[in-house]
Formats: structure tokens, C-alpha cells, sequence
């Protein structure tokens, strides 16, 4: 969920008013966000800093405020001003327009067919005539940042350029070349570099290099040229130095350039959206031209009103469908009735992409409504319940395993691969493992085989409780298993380990055959179950045994191998029961 | 016990005197160590009101060894008197002719008790030649007791089948039991509180009528776990940084093809009345087998199997059982935790009754105060997080998550356009710790558990 950080007081200023802390928090509540933090800037300096470099850090109070993940529209100080003074009926929804150039004449950015491999779409739209101050500067800055590390997906879907469209000249050119072939000024550095220079020169850079990787290995590298030969972008990662907006810009060409179009397209719809309030005419965007390789010619920024017609019999809240007008319409959803009355016509503005179903408004008119006053209701579905029964059968061995003297463990699904196989003298291809690709550490290479080595590193863990140490437990291992859709299973085991100054090979025999006992099952070759002296390298050369129950190896019991109690760093004699449970279903 | 001989002689010693004895003149009138008089008085204690000893402390003189050699064989001085030869040092150098060896005397005098004999500057001054030394002696002051006999009737510990059978346990005195002391641990297993709370859950689960879910399938494909909730394949949990992905075996396959078909269709374009994420769906992602991050993933088997039934017909499904999050692991989060999920499908089922059913299930769970918060997530609309009002922590916590899932879902399963499912999810571990009042999650799962907390957890009543 990103988080987004406003100066209290300027948030106040523009909702008219100012709250109490917990006020505030309360209609953050309402409205589906998060009063996450109260800070400031020395605060957060003196936190990750130290009070020192914090003296000359600002104390204006911060408010942190967490956005839910698919409101791209509340990322900024000005978006979440409008929705909030639209929802509580301070203002009407502004209403967004495209408009044409006063010239006639619109900005073009033409791709050429070399992006196709590496970036292929591009879009673009002019801010006419805007006034920044240093903090719509900052929020403009910041909103396009929120963007990419989330909508753009850390840039690899989009990547958002703004240039002062002053220190520029269309048309636009969105090409690729080779890295060694780009030349430009980077922004806010004193030199050219080439592009291949550039990506060594920010392998350093603490913001930067997280980006690198989307194009460092194509042979062509994204570049957008003016019709002067000037480098606007090299996307995704560094705009050029000559044509960078500042404070006192007043005109911004916008260009987005990415792997997903219509990702690309929500972005610049809100980017326009957003900072339109501060151009001399409010809420309107100056569209542009993009041309692609095929001749193909498309005018952005798409900025267009959606209709939806929402059918009242999905409605959740028993009110009228004027009454749910009015609530969408406080949502930024301008809705009417229709004339017959079933129906309501609701209209999704270019801010709203999250909207793309009619559960989406009747979300909204539920969140307008206030979910907290919905009358609570029953609902009169009947059925009876039952239970798993694999898991009926868990939970009733569990209690008598307790009940037999042993302690229940809770250990993890996944482990080391060390932990399956070399430590207790297996082969890891013998195993039937399944193997993780991304484990950040050892500890998730492989999800565990068996409950065995859980149980160990347990008793390992507990070194100093006195002994005898008891402990079961009856939980899954993985297995891959060719004939099921993913290529593996669970497998429901119960393990139990008994750790003493003497083996106590007797005891797990015993808890052996008290299982059998609870499961019905009768000592016996036939039909009951019996043990079979089994060579097992985990165990102790002939302190080993398989179990047989109806005449199917369902397990193995024996006394640990004295070099699988070492390499558990355990040092006392070690018996120990693992069988599959599911043949007793 | 000191033996029964002591004890009956110091009885009659008690006996004779008139208004008590000192231990010490007990010890030695019986010429044995104070000690064991010591441990002869405890031990008549020990049997009721027969004797009261005080104790006090007297002082007296000891030597020290230096002093012991002294009175046995002389000061230093006499003892270099009379080492003098015969033959003699020369007559000048020989002050005296003869000498009276004092401190001998007076050491000797020490020795046999007389201490009070000595003045006390006298004996200060032994004192600081380290030939004497004053010690204290803790003694007892014995007088007869309420219930004073000289004979000693052995007080029995314990109640024995011969004494029931004879009859005899009504003659003989048991010695007092010391109830501050903690009985003996009784010898057995113990469930672990994880568990416990697991148990817990099922039970209000099938309270509630609702059915247990098979989700012993850790592994999952992607496209169950993500793609058949509408979950887009750029969406951030698919991430490297958050999923766990399988290298062997990397993928799935024998997915239901129409079914496969119709979820491409719904991301990549849309349809039932939906506009889609329209973007380049591909198989590949779909098929990328995953640790399940979610029991949703069996949520959806579930209600694609029941969307495949004849006849739909209602249903009350439950789930408790581990997801993995390939995340960064702190004091509560691990790779590994329990999902809770409860899941309803019915026709016409709406918001209100999601909160009514939140309202129940949480109130078993002695949560009886709940607000909700509209939230996101990308399989269900509406979304609410659950808060509930914590009395310690005096503000309101999320205590779960809930929703309505999409139809975006539904409908590419098969499932008739009125059904709508509500459903609810929360970890197990974050109750257990706020129950158990454990801080690290670690002293609560996994191998470094302390089985000393597992022995000593109480028994799980969720609403008390």
C-alpha cells in the first residue's frame, strides 16, 4: 500500500479547515485510507540520522497517509484534497477536458520501428500555461515517483519524462540506438556522457541503479530526440539536463513511454489530471500527437469519461436509487437515474481507472453510505458442516499422542537442503524434493521431506530442559508427484522422536504400537502390521526397522545414526518414529 | 533425623533442669559436638510442641594455632630461654636467670575454660598478638514444650496400605504436610498453543456449519493462485520479492481449458460487464508453480468444483492452514504463517450479511465491538478490513480482512450470475500471540520454540 506524505498544514489549508488529529484519522477511516504516521522532516532525519543532522531539518508536521494500492488519483496532495472535498460535499467533481492548442498545431512524438524490442509505446500531453509554487514543484516530483514505484512497476511498465517544453522544439523523435551512440547531458550533471558511460556512472547511484537492469542487455537503448537533435529522455532512466522543469516552467511536455500501453495511458491521464488545477485554464490538457512506425496517428492524453450503467438489483444497500445517485456522485462518480428508473447511468472520469466493473461504483456507494452503517444481517444459507477427514484424524491422534506422554511440535515447511538430505546421510536426489528458485536464504532452498529434521533442530533448540525429551508431530512434507496438476503433493506425517541418556528404541516401539492401537490396527503379518529389521543410513546400522501395515511400507523406526545426532548438534542417543498416515483414512 | 539416642538424652537433660538448658551445655554434658545437639533439637521440633528452643548467641574466647603452640610448649621467648646451651652465651647478654612464662599461663588458662579469669585488656592484648580470638556461638535455649515427653514417638511421613489394613495409623502422629511447597509436575504431553488455537477455530468454524476445506496442497500453480482471482500477472505479489517460486518442478499443467481460456479472455479483455486489465495475458505466468501464498488458492478450486456441480447449491467452506510469503522476516513476520479463511456462497448474499457473519464469527471469538474499513484488494470489491476495539492498546486494531469476490472471478468459473461469495481471511499466529502474550513469533513457532513455554501454556478459550 503506498504511502503518501503531506504537509498538515497546507492539507488543511486547501480542505478549507483544520481537524484534530483523531478527526482527521476518522475521515481517513471513512474514506478507505490510512492515517498511517504524524512526523516531520526532522523527525524522520533524527529516526534514520541522529539528532544532530536533524537541528536544521524542518518541523512542519507531516501526515503519512496510506493509499489503497489501485488509487493512483490520491497520491498527491492535490488528489487527495479533491476526493476528500468531493466526498464531503465541499466541492462538485471538477470536470477534465482534452483541448487542442491555441495555435492549432499539436505537439507530435513519432516512434520509429527500432523501440519495438525494447519499449515499444509512447504518450504524450502538454500542461499549458501552469504556475508552480516549490510545493506544487515537490508534489509534481513526488506524484510521478509514487507512479513509478507503483502503477509503473518500479519503471519496467512505464516510465514518466517531464521537460519544459520552452527549452525544446517539436516534433519529437521516440527511437532506439546503441548505447554508444547516445550522447547527452544527464540531468543535473555538468558533462555529456554516453549512454554506455552512464549506465557504469550510475551503477553507484543509490535511486538509480534499481533501474538499470530493464535495458542494460538490450543491444538498443530507449532515446527521445527534439527536432534539434536534443535528448529530452533516455527512459527509464535518466532525463536529459537541457530541457528540465524548475519551478518558474510554465509550460511541461509530458511523455510516458512504456512495455504496457494501457498502463501507460492510466498514467498519463493522471499526471494531467492531477496538475491541470494549476494551468491558467483549470482541468484542461493540451492533447498531443503520437505517430507510430506504421503511420498509425493517436491524440493523447485519452482523458475520457466512461459511462457504465449500473443495474440496481446488484445493489447491496436497500435505499433508493436517487439516494445512490447522490452517494456515487459525492465518490467523484457522476450518476443520474434513467428515466425508466432501473437503472442509475454512472460515469467513470479519467481519475477513476480503478473502476472497470459495476461492483467497483457499488463499492464506492457502500463507502459513501459509510460501510459502518449497513444494517448487519444474517444470511439464511444453511448447511451442515463437516470436516476434512484427513484432518478429523490429525487432530484426534494429536490429543492421543499428548495424551501418551510425548509434546507436539510446530516446525517449519521449508528448510535447507542440507537439513533433508546430508545431515541425515541421504542423497538430496533420493529425496523426491521439491525445489524453491528464489530462497533468499538456506533456510527456504527446499520444502522439508520429512517432519524428522523439525523435530531435531527442536530438541537441539531445547538442549537444557531435562530429560527425557518427548516430541511429536503430525503435520505435511512435500513430495513431487508426477500425476497431480502441479507436479507434486502433501503428505500427512507423524513424526515422534524420543531423546534420552539411552536410545529408547522400547518407547517409540511402544508409541508405535499404541497408534496401531488407535487406529485399529492389529499386530500381524496379514491384515495387522508389523516391523522389519531395514538398512536406512539415518539410523544406526541394525537399529533400524520398516513398518508394514496391511502388508504396505507406511514407515521406518529405529535408533539415530550417532552422525545424524551430531550434525544436529545433539549429543545424547536418539529413537525416532515417522510414518504416513493417510493409508488409515 | 538425628538417632532416636540423642534425642531421648537431651529430652531427659530437659527434663531435670528447671527452666531450660543451653545447647551448648547439652553438647557438652553429652560429650558430643554442638552440632549434632543442634540437629537433635530440629529434629524434636520436628515432632510437634514437645520441646521450645530460642535461639541466642554467646561469646567466648578460643585460641588461635599460633596461641595453641604457645600453651603447649611455651612463649616464644621461654622457648628461646630455654633452648639457651648449657655452656651458655656470654653472662652479659643474659638479663635474666630465670622466667616466669605468662602468656603460657594465661593461654593455658584460656584453654580450660577460665577465660573470665583473664581481665579484659588482657585479653585484647593476646588478641591483637593473633594468639586469642573471640567467637561466637549461635546455641539454643531448650525449655519443655506444651506437649514435653522424654520418649520420641517417630512422626509417620505417609499413610501406608499396612497402617489402613491394621488399623494402626490411628495411634501413629504424621508429620505436617508443608502445603507452600509446589506439588510435583504430573508426567505428561502437552499440545502445542499454536495448535490449541488452531483447534479453536475449527471448532467455531463447525459451530457455525461451515465445512473444512482440503488444502493440504502447498504447492500451488500460479494460475490458481493468482490468475483464477483476477489477481493481474504485473501485479506486485507475483514479484520475486514476495512469491516463492519452484525450480523444480517450474511449472503446471492439465489446467481446465475452457475454464483457462475464459480467465485469459476476462484479464486481457474483459467481459461480464467488466473491462479487464487489458494486457498481454500469457500461459507461461499462469503456469509458473508457486508456494501458495494464500488458501484463496484452494477457495478457488473449491468454488470452481462447485461452479461445475449440475445444480449449484449453498455452501460454507473453511480453511486453517499454512501460505508462504517470500518476504523480509522480522519479530512477526516469518516466510511461513497460518491462514484463517472462511468462505460463503450463496445467491443474493450482500455486504450487510458479510458483516453479520463477521459480526458472529468474531464474537465467539470474544470480539464483540467491529468496525469496517473500505480497503483493496484485487479479487474482492467490496473490500473491508476489520477492526476491532482493543481495551489495552485503547485504539481500534485490524483484527482481519474481508470481501465480496469479483465477478470477474465468478462468472469465468461457471458459477450463476445471482451467486455472490463472501468471504474473510486472518493469520492464526497474530491471535495466538495476543492470547499467549508472546512478542517474538519465534518462541512460538518453528524449531526454536522453548518447550518449557509449550509445557506451561494454558489451556485456549478464545472468548474468555
Amino acid at each position: 500500500m503506498p504511502t503518501v506524505s503531506v504537509k498538515r498544514d497546507l492539507l488543511f489549508q486547501a480542505l478549507g479547515r483544520t481537524f484534530t488529529d483523531e478527526e482527521f484519522d476518522e475521515l481517513c477511516f471513512e474514506f478507505g485510507l490510512e492515517l498511517d504516521e504524524i512526523t516531520s522532516e526532522k523527525d524522520i532525519i533524527s529516526r534514520e540520522q541522529g539528532d544532530q543532522k536533524a537541528s536544521e531539518a524542518s518541523d512542519v508536521v507531516l501526515y503519512k497517509i496510506d493509499v489503497p494500492a489501485n488509487r493512483y488519483d490520491l497520491l498527491c496532495l492535490e488528489g487527495l484534497v479533491r476526493g476528500l472535498q468531493v466526498f464531503k460535499d465541499k466541492m462538485e467533481a471538477p470536470r477534465y477536458s482534452r483541448v487542442n492548442p491555441l495555435n492549432g498545431d499539436p505537439q507530435r512524438l513519432i516512434i520509429t520501428g527500432e523501440t519495438a524490442s525494447v519499449r515499444p509505446h509512447a504518450v504524450a500531453a502538454v500542461l499549458r500555461n501552469i504556475t508552480f509554487t516549490p510545493e506544487r514543484y515537490d508534489s509534481f516530483i513526488e506524484l510521478q515517483e509514487k507512479l513509478h514505484q507503483n502503477i509503473c512497476r518500479r519503471r519496467t511498465l512505464v516510465a514518466i519524462g517531464t521537460h519544459d517544453l520552452d527549452t525544446i522544439s517539436g516534433p519529437f523523435t521516440y527511437t532506439a540506438k546503441a548505447p554508444d551512440d547516445i550522447r547527452f547531458k544527464p540531468l543535473n550533471q555538468n558533462q555529456e556522457y554516453s549512454a554506455t558511460q552512464l549506465m557504469g556512472f550510475y551503477k553507484t547511484d543509490s535511486h538509480l541503479r534499481h533501474y538499470l537492469h530493464i535495458i542494460e542487455d538490450e543491444p538498443l537503448y530507449p532515446v527521445i530526440y527534439d527536432s534539434n537533435g536534443i535528448v529530452l529522455s533516455m527512459p527509464p532512466i535518466i532525463n536529459g539536463d537541457h530541457s528540465k522543469i524548475s519551478v518558474n516552467t510554465k509550460n511541461v511536455f509530458i511523455e510516458c513511454t512504456a512495455t504496457d500501453l494501457t498502463k501507460a495511458k492510466i498514467v498519463l491521464d493522471m499526471i494531467v489530471t492531477m496538475f491541470s488545477e494549476h494551468c491558467d485554464q483549470p482541468f484542461t490538457v493540451e492533447e498531443a500527437e503520437v505517430v507510430y512506425p506504421d503511420g498509425r496517428m493517436v491524440t493523447y492524453p485519452v482523458c475520457i469519461y466512461l459511462c457504465m450503467l449500473l443495474r440496481l438489483c446488484i445493489c447491496t444497500v436497500l435505499i433508493s436509487s436517487e439516494s445512490i445517485a447522490q452517494l456515487l456522485t459525492r465518490m467523484c462518480l457522476k450518476s443520474e437515474v434513467t428515466s425508466d428508473g432501473a437503472e442509475i447511468q454512472v460515469e467513470i472520469p479519467p481519475t477513476r481507472s480503478d473502476v472497470i466493473h459495476a461492483c467497483d461504483i457499488m463499492e464506492d456507494a457502500a463507502m459513501a453510505y459509510g460501510f459502518n452503517n449497513i444494517t448487519r444481517t444474517t444470511p439464511r444459507t444453511y448447511t451442515v458442516a463437516n470436516q476434512f477427514p484427513l484432518n478429523k484424524l490429525t487432530e484426534l491422534l494429536r490429543l492421543d499422542l499428548a495424551t501418551a506422554g510425548f509434546t507436539e511440535a510446530l516446525t517449519f515447511a521449508l528448510c535447507s537442503q542440507e537439513d533433508i538430505a546430508d545431515k541425515l546421510q541421504k542423497n538430496l536426489k533420493d529425496t523426491k524434493a521439491v525445489h524453491i528458485s528464489n530462497p533468499k536464504t538456506a533456510e527456504f532452498q527446499v520444502a522439508r521431506t520429512t517432519l524428522l529434521p523439525g523435530l531435531l533442530k527442536t530438541l537441539a533448540a531445547n538442549r537444557k530442559m531435562p530429560l527425557p525429551l518427548k516430541l511429536f508431530e503430525i503435520s505435511d512434507v512435500v513430495l513431487r508427484d508426477e500425476s497431480t496438476d502441479v507436479g507434486a503433493r502433501n503428505s500427512r506425517r507423524l513424526c515422534a522422536v524420543y531423546y534420552n541418556k539411552t536410545p529408547g528404541f522400547e518407547v517409540i516401539h511402544g508409541l508405535l504400537d499404541r497408534v496401531m492401537q488407535l487406529l485399529e490396527v492389529k499386530p500381524g503379518r496379514n491384515h495387522g502390521y508389523y516391523i522389519q529389521a531395514a538398512e536406512d543410513s539415518t539410523y544406526f546400522p541394525g537399529r533400524c526397522a520398516e513398518i508394514f501395515s496391511h502388508g504396505k511400507s507406511i514407515g521406518r523406526l529405529g535408533v539415530l545414526h550417532p552422525d545424524v545426532i551430531n550434525s544436529f548438534e545433539l549429543t545424547m542417543p536418539c529413537s525416532a518414529l515417522d510414518i504416513d498416515i493417510e493409508p488409515f483414512l | 533425623m538425628a538417632d532416636t539416642g540423642i534425642l531421648e538424652s537431651l529430652l531427659r537433660l530437659v527434663d531435670k533442669v528447671d527452666g531450660g538448658i543451653d545447647s551448648q551445655v547439652v553438647a557438652s554434658s553429652l560429650g558430643v559436638d554442638h552440632q549434632v545437639v543442634v540437629g537433635a533439637v530440629k529434629s524434636v521440633q520436628a515432632l510437634g510442641e514437645v520441646i521450645e528452643a530460642e535461639q541466642r548467641s554467646s561469646k567466648h574466647w578460643e585460641l588461635t594455632g599460633e596461641g595453641q603452640e604457645i600453651a603447649e610448649q611455651g612463649s616464644h621467648e621461654a622457648r628461646v630461654f630455654k633452648a639457651i646451651p648449657e655452656e651458655g652465651l656470654s653472662q652479659s647478654q643474659l638479663m635474666v636467670e630465670s622466667i616466669e612464662d605468662v602468656v603460657r599461663k594465661k593461654l593455658q588458662q584460656v584453654q580450660m575454660g577460665h577465660s573470665s579469669q583473664l581481665e579484659e585488656k588482657e585479653k585484647n592484648e593476646l588478641k591483637k598478638r593473633k594468639l586469642l580470638t573471640e567467637v561466637t556461638v549461635k546455641s539454643y535455649w531448650i525449655t519443655k514444650g506444651s506437649n514435653f515427653s522424654t520418649i520420641i514417638t517417630k512422626q509417620e511421613t505417609e499413610l501406608t496400605p499396612e497402617m489402613i489394613a491394621s488399623g494402626s495409623w490411628k495411634e501413629k502422629k504424621f508429620k505436617p504436610y508443608n502445603f507452600d511447597a509446589m506439588g510435583v509436575a504430573p508426567d505428561s504431553g502437552h499440545l502445542h498453543p499454536l495448535m490449541k488455537v488452531r483447534t479453536q477455530f475449527r471448532q467455531i468454524f463447525l459451530e457455525m456449519g461451515f465445512t473444512e476445506m482440503p488444502t493440504n496442497n502447498f504447492i500451488e500453480s500460479s494460475f490458481w493462485n493468482f490468475d483464477s482471482l483476477f489477481q493481474p500477472q504485473q501485479h506486485p505479489a507475483r514479484d520475486q520479492h514476495d512469491t516463492f517460486f519452484l525450480s523444480d518442478p517450474a511449472v503446471a499443467h492439465d489446467f481446465p481449458q475452457d475454464y483457462l481460456e475464459r480467465v485469459k479472455k476476462v484479464h486481457s479483455e474483459g467481459g461480464y460487464g467488466s473491462q479487464g486489465y487489458k494486457y498481454d495475458w500469457k500461459i507461461e505466468e499462469a503456469q509458473k508453480n508457486i508456494l501458495r501464498t494464500h488458501t484463496t488458492a484452494v477457495s478457488a478450486r473449491m468454488l470452481y468444483k462447485l461452479a461445475q456441480q449440475e445444480e449449484f447449491t449453498p455452501v460454507k467452506y473453511f480453511s486453517i492452514d499454512r501460505v508462504f510469503r517470500n518476504e523480509t522476516l522480522d519479530a512477526t513476520h516469518l516466510a511461513e504463517f497460518h491462514q484463517i479463511e472462511g468462505v460463503v456462497a450463496d445467491y443474493g448474499l450482500t455486504l450487510g450479511d458479510l458483516m453479520g457473519v463477521l459480526h458472529q464469527f468474531f464474537t465467539k471469538l470474544g470480539i464483540t465491538k467491529l468496525r469496517f474499513k473500505p480497503a483493496y484488494n484485487p479479487y474482492t470489491e467490496p473490500s473491508m478490513e476489520v477492526f476491532s476495539y482493543h481495551k489495552g492498546l485503547n485504539k481500534w486494531v485490524e483484527v482481519g480482512n474481508s470481501g465480496v469476490f469479483r465477478p470477474e472471478m465468478l462468472l469465468p468459473m461457471g458459477l450463476p450470475e445471482g451467486v455472490s461469495v463472501i468471504a474473510w481471511g486472518l493469520s492464526l499466529e497474530r491471535p495466538t500471540m495476543i492470547k499467549y502474550g508472546i512478542n517474538n513469533i519465534r518462541e512460538l513457532v518453528g524449531h526454536k520454540v522453548n518447550l518449557q513455554m509449550v509445557y506451561d501454556s494454558p489451556v485456549c478459550r478464545l472468548d474468555s
